[in-house]
């Protein structure tokens, strides 16, 4: 398998009131193609920025990110990304904003709005196209904004804590449905999140950040064959992954004693 | 059984009847200390005696208003004032919503411009009529800059507003896909702007009539301003009230208009703030 994502020596360094901060010191890891990658760490430790640098927002203080070989320099079209609120436009429709990215990357009309009814029907929005997102529930919008994230078939998927929003049980439905539409539709996923057992639910490998400054605490495998169920979460072998990943947690972020509550 | 039902259904009914009567009257209420207010105000004037030239009773205002509107002259004031009005509006609106998008966008420009901006909107424009009226002579064009000057302010302000407090979010959407900066205008920034560009309408639609009759106050040869001095030259208060409501009328339509108007297009903004 090729590479689709590669993390070099990455580091950010933010300029800030009374010195600047160091938000993520020499990340280096790479993504497999079709790979789903977990990015895990406490808050602050620098996994959104790691996101921001591969949508090429920002730039890298310090060394590269490389995706499909070429280096991230700035936005790019093969990259998709689905945050941590819906960001769906209110005066547009469900469908018109799925189609948003068919507007700004100026695709084929036709041809986008054929991919976007059949998006919507996988992810159980079918009927919805012409309602307005103040119309859907929280968990309809976000599944709305991973289906936009979709349309123009990028090869990089990046989700920042999307469901992060979402109460516990759409949470898990959730979580399912990005399992399903993954295995259908097989893209390269980073999915950054602060949940473990969403992590161990969907990731083939799960990175472990510390505290920050972020660095690369531990790299952990997940072979458990698909679909998985969250029923599986329960198994002997997915609890020995997450309290594995909760050790490493715990000492990513012992380094620093303040942000520890006992 | 089928009396049961009918017996079951014609409470209800009454019920609905008497819910839908409660709710016009409800709506009815703000507009019921009309007639009560005008009907005081008749009887102090016919008690008391009062002179038509020092206060004018609503009845007679109500004639003025009829022979006016029905002679024609109204008709003609109006729609002199009404095109100021317009044209004033929609130059002013046009210019501030235009300079309001050139400001965000160039932020070199803004420091340069908006000082300025700031200094201008602290002078009360309609202490600058009398100077347009000279540049600009007796005619409609110097009202309608009076009515488009007052209008920008407002509408280049919320504008600025608007498109500053876009969610970061959205552009990050667009950027993150290539978007190019007219695209992020489009898109997200301008839409994101409509309610603030809104308020600013209303409020400009309000300053447009304050702005026309003021002009033609100052200088002008018709026109709703001019009638209402020449009514007050005459010591024909009843003429002046009847101007005075016509304006008022006026001034409360074209806000519901303006309104109207923004829950077409911002329909999304009414209902998920409700």
């Amino acid at each position: 398998m090729s590479c689709a994502i590669e993390f070099s020596q990455v580091g950010l360094v933010y300029p800030a009131a009374g010195g600047a901060v160091e938000a993520v010191r020499e990340v280096s890891f790479s993504v497999a193609d079709g790979e789903f990658i977990a990015i895990i760490g406490p808050s602050g430790c620098g996994k959104s920025s790691l996101l921001k640098l591969a949508l090429g927002l920002e730039g890298a203080s310090a060394g590269a990110i490389r995706i499909a070989g070429r280096e991230v320099v700035g936005p790019r079209p093969d990259v998709g990304v689905v945050f941590q609120s819906p960001v769906l436009l209110p005066w547009r429709t469900i469908l018109q904003n799925v189609l948003l990215p068919a507007d700004i990357l100026r695709l084929e009309r036709v041809a986008a709005e054929k991919t976007a009814r059949e998006l919507l029907e996988l992810a159980g929005l079918g009927g919805f196209e012409n309602k307005y997102p103040f119309e859907l529930s929280g968990g309809m919008q976000q599944r709305a904004g991973i289906v936009r994230a979709l349309l123009h078939d990028p090869r990089v998927l990046l989700m920042d804590e999307p469901f992060a929003a979402l109460d516990a049980l759409t949470r898990e439905t959730m979580s399912l449905e990005l399992q399903r539409i993954w295995t259908e539709r097989r893209k390269t996923i980073l999915f950054v999140t602060h949940n473990i057992s969403e992590a161990v639910l969907l990731a083939d490998r799960i990175v472990v950040m510390s505290a920050r400054p972020g660095r690369v605490a531990a790299e952990l495998v997940n072979a458990a064959p698909r679909p998985r169920t969250i029923e599986w979460l329960g198994d002997p072998q997915s609890a020995a992954l997450a309290r594995s990943i909760r050790a490493h947690l715990d000492r990513a972020s012992a380094v620093q004693p303040l942000s520890r509550k006992s | 059984m089928s009396t049961d039902m009918a017996a079951s259904t014609r409470p209800a009914e009454r019920a609905n009847f008497a819910g839908r009567l409660a709710g016009w009257a409800s709506k009815a209420r703000p507009f019921l200390s009309i007639p009560i207010v005008l009907g005081l105000w008749e009887g102090i004037i016919v008690f008391f005696a009062v002179e038509p030239f020092v206060f004018p009773a609503p009845t007679a205002i109500a004639v003025a208003l009829v022979n006016g509107l029905f002679g024609g002259s109204y008709i003609s004031g109006l729609q002199v004032t009404l095109t100021e009005i317009g044209a004033g509006f929609a130059l002013g609106s046009v210019t501030g919503l235009g300079l309001g998008i050139l400001l965000v966008s160039v932020p070199m420009l803004n420091r340069v411009v908006f000082p300025w901006v700031v200094a201008i909107q602290t002078v009360p424009k309609v202490a600058i009529a009398p100077l347009m009226v000279v540049w600009f002579g007796f005619g409609i064009q110097s009202k309608i800059l009076i009515v488009a000057l007052t209008c920008l302010f407002p509408v280049l302000v919320n504008t600025i507003a608007g498109l500053r407090s876009t969610d970061p979010d959205r552009v990050a959407l667009v950027r993150a896909l290539c978007g190019s900066r007219w695209q992020l205008l489009r898109y997200v920034h301008l839409p994101s702007a409509l309610p603030y560009i809104f308020a600013g309408l209303n409020t400009a639609i309000v300053f447009a009539v304050i702005g026309a009759i003021v002009g033609e106050f100052v200088g002008a040869r018709s026109g709703i301003g001019v009638l209402i001095l020449q009514a007050n030259y005459n010591l024909d208060l009843a003429a002046v009230f009847a101007l005075l409501t016509l304006i008022a009328i006026v001034g409360v339509l074209l806000n519901i208009a303006v309104r109207f108007i923004e829950r077409k297009i911002c329909f999304w903004n009414a209902r998920s703030s409700s």
